[in-house]
């Protein structure tokens, strides 16, 4: 094992993690508001959007990202559509994710007794108000471990992004492994900067699980 | 003539081909998942078994698999095993270790979380009828744990096959890297076959994935426990 070469190359390796962490970011945010508007819709029943959802979410859920970002990055162009490998990676983590945290959302909405929803309307709240102040909040906590597993799920997920010449983790320890022959030193340092990514947040995930798991809203 | 490239899919060998890397990808999964089952099984039972020490290692090789992305684990194996212990494996291979070990900690959580769903009341019951714990383990956890298990290890499977995906990117020629062959050798004739052929993937994929995971949420469905 060679020390000197991983000091040295510990700055590389930094500023991939940061690409990781803002693309992961980014595409989480997304993630979760797609998945909202989605579970919205759902919830709302909206017709032919409703439907329009659903296949969606099948879609999404049932091919993998490598695939998806496939077809996005080397496919789509055909059409004129052209993206930059860094706005590609969030649209397809976006598209991944939405259904993954939709699906959370959904699951954890229909868990919640409908005679909340119909005691707001009769306080008079719109169905707006009823699902942003009555529902949503008392879903979020019992839709607490789908989040947080989408989160870290969708963190992992950006380790195929090399194949879109964006210059992540992988990317970074593929080419010094290629170019130096140091592939120990280069993997150790990858799997390093992959648990301290993920490590905190992991932990960080259990501790707000265990938060929000006794969570009662007035029962 | 400029063309779209959609004729281009069917074009002399080409599904077929597709077809052939699509069952290089299945069959990585479908051995891993066999394996995984095996494997898994035993490391849920030890999971919820009464020996600290393995449940405590159990715990450390899931936390793990969990926590690294699979393709991590597949350069771990891939790369580095050839370089610190010598063993050369092939990308299939390599593939399939990376996979069971992925699918086994996968596998074993599912497990643990079946038998240790069913209530304390079915195992104080069978106690009272004066069963012994072998005929409660077989007449009342076993057939409950499992019912609770086969819709999950099912769609463990599509989670499997598109992990197997994956193994494009350590040289394995699969239905992603059979594609990128078409596209390629098919440059000038048809330019805009990325389109069709990568669409044409990503619609294979979604057939597989989905008709198993409509499976898998029917079991779930008809096997619930009411």
């Amino acid at each position: 094992m060679d020390f000197g070469f991983i000091r040295e190359s510990i700055p590389l390796y930094g500023e991939a993690a940061l690409l990781t962490v803002r693309i992961g970011a980014v595409g989480i945010v997304l993630s979760l508001l797609v998945g909202l508007v989605c579970a919205a819709i759902q919830f709302f029943r909206i017709p032919l959007l409703r439907q329009l959802v659903a296949a969606y979410v099948e879609l999404s859920r049932n091919t993998p990202l490598l695939v998806q970002l496939f077809f996005l990055y080397f496919g789509l162009p055909k059409t004129g559509v052209v993206m930059s490998s860094e706005l590609c990676a969030i649209v397809g983590l976006t598209f991944l994710g939405g259904s993954y945290m939709a699906e959370a959302f959904r699951s954890s909405l229909e868990a919640i007794d409908s005679i909340q929803f119909q005691s707001a309307l009769s306080l008079g709240m719109t169905r707006g108000q009823a699902l942003g102040h009555v529902m949503l909040p008392q879903s979020l906590a019992l839709a607490m471990p789908a989040l947080t597993a989408n989160v870290i799920f969708l963190l992992k997920e950006t380790s195929v992004m090399s194949v879109i010449a964006l210059p992540d983790l992988v990317y970074v320890a593929k080419e010094q492994i290629g170019n130096t022959y140091n592939t120990s030193e280069a993997l150790v340092l990858l799997v390093s900067f992959y648990l301290l990514i993920l490590l905190p947040i992991s932990l960080g995930a259990r501790y707000l699980e265990r938060r929000v798991r006794y969570a009662n809203f007035g029962d | 003539m400029p063309t779209s490239g959609i004729e281009l899919l069917f074009e002399g060998r080409n599904f077929s081909r597709l077809m052939l890397g699509l069952w290089v990808s299945v069959r990585i999964a479908l051995l891993s998942m066999l394996f995984s089952i095996v494997l898994g099984t035993g490391l849920g039972l030890v999971m919820n078994g009464r020996s600290r020490v393995g449940r405590a290692l159990s715990r450390v090789y899931l936390e793990f698999i969990r926590i690294m992305p699979p393709l991590v684990l597949l350069f771990l194996v891939y790369f580095d095993l050839t370089k610190v212990a010598g063993i050369n494996l092939s990308g299939e291979v390599a593939a399939v270790v990376v996979f069971t070990l992925w699918g086994t900690a996968e596998m074993g959580d599912l497990v643990r979380g079946s038998i240790s769903s069913i209530p304390a009341h079915q195992y104080d019951s069978a106690r009272a009828l004066g069963m012994t714990e072998l005929e409660l383990q077989r007449h009342v956890v076993l057939p409950q744990a499992v019912r609770r298990l086969v819709p999950l290890t099912v769609n463990l499977t599509t989670r499997m096959i598109k992990t197997t995906s994956l193994v494009a990117l350590i040289g394995v020629v699969e239905i992603l890297k059979v594609a990128q062959q078409i596209i390629d050798a098919n440059r000038f004739e048809y330019p805009g076959a990325a389109l069709w052929i990568y669409g044409a993937v990503f619609f294979i994929y979604f057939i597989v994935c989905f008709v198993i995971s409509a499976f898998s949420r029917r079991l779930e469905r008809k096997w619930a426990l009411s």
